[in-house]
């Protein structure tokens, strides 16, 4: 199937039980949908974020597989901070993802949610700087404590600092 | 924003309500020979009860994500070997995969065969080195010797296919590296062939040990809906009942002309988990075995000329592929603007490859979503409330490579 933007992706998969929750919660939660290369992707306002999870998570996307992030550097908003959730019971997969500025780079964690994202969130805190409301232990964990800037961003160089 | 940061040591002691002893913090690792690696642990501990376990983990960082951003797309493929040294070509095969995702690229059928039978090989190699080592860090140190004979031979052939026993790379972005040797199904047959025997041969070793009974049996409890809340997958899943297995549930590379059993058990301890990864290595014989017969015939590269690299008898003939050859070496191949996610059932669970394009030769982003890593987070709920010796066995279960946890 060719790809699918926003109101064409949103028809198309109506009958998604994630979109279906989404849309009965909170229609402007869901700023974008796409559907490309098999894959359905839907971007969430950034407040919404907490209460989106718990929506997708009670339509039955009961697996959290990963958080990260992509630092768009310099256009903004900077990062794109994503999420892939997977229900075991459709066997279906699905990617949220969340814009966020670099001038106020806080987002809602969603440890409360799937406690697996604990250590996802910890990561792209570390190599991205963006930080998690909420989180239990928001510490550095792959690079040092004192570790100065956060090495996946892209103004960051391959080498390191010299 | 210091507020959203702790700092200082990760644990301290406390007292215990009632007795007033103080309890203990304990320090295991870095360099402690049953944590598989560089990975530290610190323990809380009253009299030899746990009471939390922290894990410290960044020892083995490299940066191979950010090294990513900065090779072309098949530069990276030797990079993706090194993240796990024990499963190289499941690696390969998971970034592979989705790179051909984002090219949306046919594979030709041989090559995905060849590809499911060394990814099979790959997952006995892992279990043998796990079943081993996993033995050895309990006390039976003989079980050791037995694995690795038998994982020498298939290091063996992954050197004679691919001309490297660990870090093979050799799956392309398109297909194959090389045609596979002419004996080399001959050598994967004689192999397959002697390896249930073997399996029976450790299970003979260990099953009935009243000691490795009482080391595994009731320990390291997980409930499937604690195991699915904390991120755990793979065999540690399957043994906490939960029945999920990328291969037959989310098909990738013809696995669905595949049939194998999914070994679950609901017993969700240490011994649950050794039963069901001692079973999936009999399944991955058994699929071996259906790779070996009906491995069909045909190219082992898609037929994408600005993407996989030409035969070199062609380079030499035809001056197109000359011109191809110079231009994929030299600038690498564009791939199209957008993200992909694409998972496969390694031998430690779910591994997943996110892969951003923003329409040039070099990935915008990766990043590798490793089982390891969140297994990991479900260690202070298998150890609470458990001795001490007990880690070192939970540890053993759960199949942990450092290098994919730090990466």
């Amino acid at each position: 199937m060719a790809t699918l933007r926003k109101d064409a992706a949103l028809a198309e998969f109506s009958a998604n039980p994630a979109i279906a929750s989404l849309l009965a919660w909170k229609p402007a939660a869901v700023e974008d949908a796409l559907w490309d290369r098999n894959e359905l992707t839907l971007t969430i306002a950034r407040d919404d974020i907490r209460e989106a999870a718990k929506a997708v998570q009670a339509s039955g996307y009961n697996f959290l597989e990963d958080v990260t992030a992509v630092d768009w550097y310099p256009s903004e908003p900077r990062f794109q901070v994503t999420y892939h959730i997977l229900s075991h019971s459709l066997k279906q997969r699905i990617r949220l993802r969340v814009s966020v500025p670099s001038d106020d780079p806080v987002i809602d964690s969603i440890t409360s949610v799937w406690p697996s994202a604990n250590f996802y969130e910890r990561e792209v805190f570390d190599l991205f700087g963006v930080r998690f409301a909420g989180h239990p232990n928001l510490r550095r964990i792959m690079m040092p404590d004192e570790w100065e800037g956060h090495p996946l961003r892209k103004d960051y160089p391959v080498e390191g600092y010299r | 924003m210091t507020e959203f940061v702790s700092t200082g040591s990760l644990l301290e002691p406390h007292v215990v309500e009632g007795s007033g002893d103080t309890t203990m913090v304990l320090n295991m690792g870095p360099q402690h020979p049953s944590t598989h690696g560089v990975l530290r642990l610190v323990i809380e501990i009253d009299g030899e009860t746990i009471l939390k376990v922290v894990p410290d983990i960044g020892y083995l960082h490299t940066g191979i994500e950010k090294t990513c951003e900065a090779k072309f797309y098949q530069q990276v493929v030797p990079l993706t070997d090194r993240i796990d040294y024990l499963s190289p070509m499941s690696n390969n095969l998971c970034y592979c995969l989705a790179v051909e995702k984002l090219l949306e690229l046919e594979i030709p059928e041989r090559a995905q065969w060849m590809r499911v039978l060394l990814n099979e090989l790959t997952r006995l190699n892992s279990h043998l080195v796990w079943l081993g080592t996993h033995a050895m860090d309990i006390g039976a140190l003989t079980v050791f010797l037995y694995t690795f004979r038998e994982r020498e031979e298939i290091l063996r052939i992954f050197e004679h296919i691919s001309g490297q026993r660990m870090m093979t790379s050799y799956f392309r972005v398109g297909g194959l590296a090389l045609d596979p040797p002419y004996d080399f199904f001959d050598r994967v047959q004689a192999l397959i062939k002697i390896l249930p025997e073997k399996i029976d041969q450790y299970q003979n070793l260990l099953t009935g040990n009243p000691i490795w009974i009482n080391r595994l049996k009731g320990v390291g409890y997980l409930s499937g809906p604690d195991a699915i809340a904390l991120g755990v997958t793979g065999p540690p899943l399957r043994a906490s009942g939960v029945d999920w297995d990328l291969r037959r549930d989310m098909p990738y590379s013809s696995y669905e002309k595949f049939q194998f059993k999914v070994p679950i058990s609901t017993d969700c301890d240490v011994w649950a988990r050794y039963i069901v990864r001692l079973e999936e290595m009999r399944e991955s014989v058994n699929i071996c075995q259906q790779a070996l017969d009906g491995m069909p015939e045909g190219p082992i590269k898609a037929d994408s000329p600005k993407v996989v690299l030409p035969d070199r008898e062609k380079m030499k003939t035809q001056m197109e592929s000359l011109i191809y050859h110079f231009k994929i070496v030299t600038e690498g191949f564009t791939v199209p603007a957008g993200e992909v996610y694409q998972a496969i059932e390694s031998p430690r669970g779910e591994m997943g490859y996110y892969i951003v394009s923003d329409g040039t030769a070099k990935p915008y982003r990766v990043h590798m979503r490793n089982p390891s890593f969140a297994t990991l987070q479900a260690l202070q709920t298998m150890c609470e409330g458990r001795l001490l010796a007990d880690v070192v066995a939970v540890i053993g279960s759960i199949d942990i490579v450092l290098g994919e946890i730090d990466r």
